[in-house]
């Protein structure tokens, strides 16, 4: 099934790119998705952190994904 | 009632407090976060914010709504910045009003404190020699 994986900040450094097409097996987690994004980016592993959101919402890792949804790679926020 | 926004143009502190302005409310607490010119004894540039525009609008609603229900405030008005802004500048802007200050001063707190740990905003330092997104790495 495709993601959208979308990323921010830092992340978009790492990735280079804002969109990517991602490719997962069907009913793959979130916790899958994550080990499969640091391993084609390893850098990721070397940030303070990174939350997935799935369509907009924080989401425990053991979510299982859907055909095209929308992951957004959050490293540290430091708004405000 | 909330006002949530997000925008690349320049922060209105008085549009805020007269958003939150209420008979029933005593008190209104604002908090303005600026931009400074130095981190850890660096001189700043400028700073640039990124953000994950529908989300952050999402979890600043939920703040406010949070606060609401919490502290019992009667409005808040949550304004942040995002794009290229100067040193001086507001980053963000809350104001809150509630029939008394305790509540008031509460919520404001409240609201930025989560907004830093929650909300996807994300804030590169320019200095002169280079730049850092503020705490990316441990």
């Amino acid at each position: 099934m495709r993601i959208t994986i979308l990323s921010f900040g830092i992340a978009k450094d790492i990735t280079g790119k804002r969109f990517l097409n991602w490719e997962m097996t069907a009913g793959a987690s979130v916790g899958e998705l994550r080990k499969s994004l640091v391993e084609s980016f390893p850098r990721l592993a070397e940030l303070a952190s990174v939350r997935l959101a799935v369509n907009s919402e924080y989401v425990p890792e053991t979510l299982e994904l859907s055909e095209n949804d929308e992951v957004a790679l959050i490293p540290p926020v430091s708004g405000g | 009632m909330l006002d949530i926004k997000l925008t690349e143009s320049r922060l209105d502190v008085n549009a805020c407090i007269d958003f939150v302005s209420a008979g029933d409310a005593g008190g209104i607490d604002v908090f303005i976060g600026t931009v400074r010119n130095a981190t850890k004894g660096k001189s700043v540039v400028r700073l640039e914010f990124e953000a994950y525009e529908p989300m952050a609008i999402a979890e600043m609603q939920k703040i406010a709504e949070q606060a609401t229900e919490k502290f019992g405030t009667k409005k808040i008005a949550l304004h942040h910045r995002t794009g290229v802004l100067q040193i001086g500048e507001a980053a963000v802007i809350i104001a809150v009003s509630a029939p008394h200050r305790a509540a008031a001063f509460d919520a404001c707190r409240f609201c930025i404190d989560t907004l830093k740990e929650t909300v996807p905003i994300w804030k590169k330092e320019i200095f002169e020699d280079g730049e850092v997104w503020v705490a990316a790495h441990p």
